[in-house]
């Protein structure tokens, strides 16, 4: 009540830093192009029209790693490409978040063989995990809020510690 | 077997003294890995098949006389008609030759059949693996290759598990 | 795993012009990751300026060690994995699987599941193009190309889910029949769709098809004769296009499609816009087909009644002891298949999608090879590139509509 009140008609908000910062990431996060197979075709169903990803702020998908801070791993990750999946982890600025999206990228889904990482965090530490095969757009979606809720969470001690 | 089938092997039996075998309306002709340029050859130019549509292996692992039968499927399309040829390979050190300047297809799938099999193909252009990375050793779908799978984790052997999966460094 | 590779010419000598080695062309590697290669696909590409001299295609970026993993398992359980290859065309590759199993055990198919199964793999040709349209809409920046068609895309999912319970990888056809049959919302949501679609056909068309910035980048690119299509083993509307009349669905028809009355077009002139003509026709007859198909939907059983194969309906087992044991047998041995061996072949809205399957006399398969068509249809695209610009690349692999998981398998 009252401080809002008084100093509302003031124009003038108090507030943490931290959270200014954190809801300053999570309301533009973009992500990068990383779709591997299937999966990717459900992630470009959750950015069309129908499951629109655009109201949570995830309105572009940059291809460069330069210019995102969320990496969507959809789709499984041979032995041949993980090295261009760690080269382009780390060529992303930090602070940076992974959602590992389907089951082949969580724990190597229906192929357990010769050929495929059984599961992504075998190459890049993951954050959320999102189970499906493929999952729908809205379990996408849901993973998504579950990081936006990781990063509201987040504490300067945290990232200062490394 | 189809009736137009029947002069085109009798064709390919009389000059290259292959046996066949049927099953389900299909024809299998067993050449031998010299005669297999010119019997694509052959069919191409004077039977008119004009499509290549598979060329893969298949391995009996423990005979090992003949451990490989290499498989040429060809498409006739002006005839609609089909016909399967196969070339036993043996074990020790299977070659077989080149059929790229027959049909442009046969480049990637003769790298195919190298890099899954370790069937090597005399005279390619371009022997290099295609589907494996560069640097593996082996030959994935030979039967002597694991499968290479991961053990199912349970309750009691949880831990020890764990302790050997490979996580990554930040 | 960090470690930078150095990679010399060294490997490439053979592939590339004597220009690439004194340096007057550039080598220039359009990555695994890239917006407009439809997956993970690696060009190396030699160029003079803008202008491709060569292109060197690297593959087996998504190498899953299918044709092994499917020989671990029985042809039941094996069939999960076929769903996931080409992944555009869910339905048609459960259909040419089973299709060969069927042919390598001979079991017959009843008349209510073959309309069945050629109503959803119609449907599903329809969505395989809309993608398709879509994604080569992106990657020539008609940016709106790609909303429309994902709208239309959602119907079509909207009735896998009804049918099946999984939007993409439903496995519903199987070995002997469908899986179950369907309810009774299926007529009413198919009839919807096809009320809706051939106005949306004619929307595309009119965004697309006489616009001259899409003619300018279309016409007279990429033009891919017919002796080199032939002799690159290339089939399906890229086939077609350039003048070859082709299709499994007429030539060989399997599943009852002598009973429906449609049209295969056939172009002559073999450039890219052929090729989108031709697929733009393809959605309209696919219509057709379905239409037709629903109207004559027969009434009967949905699985075949051999049950030394196929396994029992859940409703049955609790009430006759022949089907408990049946389905115990089945699914926990599987059934012996003959020592024989089969090639059986479907025409997919990429080519000719194929099965070559050989038993052993056990429950576990011996060899199963797919013969994919976007295999072949890449191996065509170093030739039809060569002197045309880097954009033209980027318009002639979309209009070629490869799948990296049809190739790499």
């Amino acid at each position: 009540m009252g401080v809002e009140q008084k100093l509302g008609n003031m124009g003038v908000v108090t507030t943490t830093l931290e959270s200014v910062v954190n809801w300053s990431r999570t309301n533009a996060m973009w992500p990068m192009l990383f779709g591997l197979a299937c999966c990717a075709i459900e992630m470009m169903s959750a950015q069309a029209a129908h499951y629109d990803m655009s109201r949570f702020g995830m309105e572009l998908m940059r291809a460069s790693p330069r210019q995102s801070d969320l990496m969507i791993v959809a789709g499984r990750v041979s032995k041949k490409m993980g090295p261009v999946l760690r080269r382009l982890y780390d060529q992303m600025p930090e602070p940076k978040w992974v959602i590992a999206m389907g089951d082949c990228a969580s724990c190597g889904g229906v192929f357990n063989n010769y050929a495929i990482y059984q599961g992504v965090d075998e190459v890049v530490p993951v954050d959320v995990f999102v189970a499906g095969c493929p999952p729908r757009p809205e379990a996408l979606i849901h993973g998504v809020l579950t990081i936006y809720e990781k990063v509201k969470g987040e504490k300067f001690s945290d990232l200062a510690k490394g | 077997m189809d009736k137009k089938l029947e002069p085109i092997v009798k064709e390919v039996q009389v000059k290259f003294g292959a046996t066949f075998e049927e099953f389900r309306d299909e024809v299998h002709l067993f050449v031998k890995p010299e005669q297999i340029v010119e019997a694509l050859t052959l069919l191409r130019d004077e039977q008119n098949f004009e499509l290549l549509s598979a060329l893969t292996a298949v391995d009996y692992y423990p005979q090992s006389t003949p451990r490989f039968h290499v498989i040429y499927q060809l498409t006739s399309i002006a005839k609609n008609l089909s016909v399967q040829l196969r070339v036993p390979v043996n074990g020790d050190s299977p070659k077989v030759p080149t059929v790229t300047r027959v049909f442009g297809s046969a480049n990637w799938r003769e790298r195919e059949l190298f890099d899954m099999f370790g069937i090597e193909v005399e005279g390619h252009p371009d022997p290099r693996r295609i589907l494996m990375p560069d640097d593996s050793e082996g030959h994935p779908l030979r039967k002597d290759y694991p499968l290479g799978y991961e053990e199912p984790q349970f309750t009691f052997n949880f831990d020890e598990i764990n302790l050997r999966k490979p996580y990554a460094k930040e | 795993m960090t470690q930078i590779e150095e990679v010399s010419l060294d490997q490439y000598k053979h592939l590339v012009s004597e220009r690439a080695l004194t340096g007057e062309t550039m080598l220039l590697n359009m990555g695994p990751q890239h917006p407009s290669t439809h997956g993970v696909l690696r060009l190396l590409l030699e160029l003079d300026g803008e202008i491709v001299v060569n292109c060197i295609p690297d593959i087996g970026f998504l190498h899953t060690g299918v044709e092994k993993n499917m020989e671990a398992k029985t042809y039941q359980k094996a069939e999960v994995m076929t769903d996931r290859l080409d992944y555009m065309n869910t339905m048609g590759n459960n259909l040419s699987y089973v299709m060969a199993v069927e042919k390598l055990i001979d079991v017959d198919v009843p008349a209510r599941a073959q309309a069945l199964r050629v109503i959803l793999v119609e449907l599903q040709r329809i969505a395989s193009h809309l993608v398709w349209l879509g994604t080569s809409g992106l990657d020539l920046a008609a940016m709106s190309m790609f909303l429309y068609c994902f709208r239309e895309r959602e119907q079509i999912l909207d009735i896998f889910e009804l049918v099946s319970g999984q939007r993409m990888m439903t496995t519903y056809i199987r070995p002997g029949g469908v899986w179950r049959d369907v309810p009774v919302e299926f007529e009413k949501a198919v009839r919807d769709f096809i009320k809706v679609f051939p106005k949306r056909i004619d929307e595309y068309e009119t965004l697309l098809t006489k616009n001259p910035l899409f003619i300018d980048r279309m016409v007279d690119i990429g033009y891919l004769s017919k002796e080199t299509a032939l002799s690159y083993g290339v089939t399906g509307p890229t086939l077609r296009a350039s003048g070859v009349n082709w299709d499994l669905r007429k030539a060989r028809p399997y599943m009852g499609y002598e009973q429906y009355d449609f049209n295969v077009p056939v172009l002559t002139e073999g450039d890219t816009y052929a090729r989108y003509l031709v697929r733009i026709q393809e959605l309209r007859e696919s219509l057709k087909i379905v239409e037709q198909a629903l109207n004559k939907l027969p009434l009967g059983p949905v699985r075949s009644e051999n049950r030394k194969f196929v396994p029992p309906p859940r409703s049955e087992i609790g009430v006759s002891m022949e089907s408990l044991i049946h389905h115990f047998k089945l699914w926990t041995e599987g059934f012996p298949a003959p020592k024989a061996s089969i090639y059986s072949a479907v025409e997919s809205p990429r080519g000719e999608l194929a099965v070559f399957l050989e038993g052993d006399g056990g429950p576990k398969p011996l060899r199963v090879h797919m013969r994919t068509p976007s295999f072949d249809n890449l191996g065509v695209v170093p030739e039809i590139v060569k002197g045309y610009l880097v954009a033209d690349l980027v318009a002639i692999l979309a209009s070629v509509d490869i799948v990296l998981g049809d190739i790499d398998r």
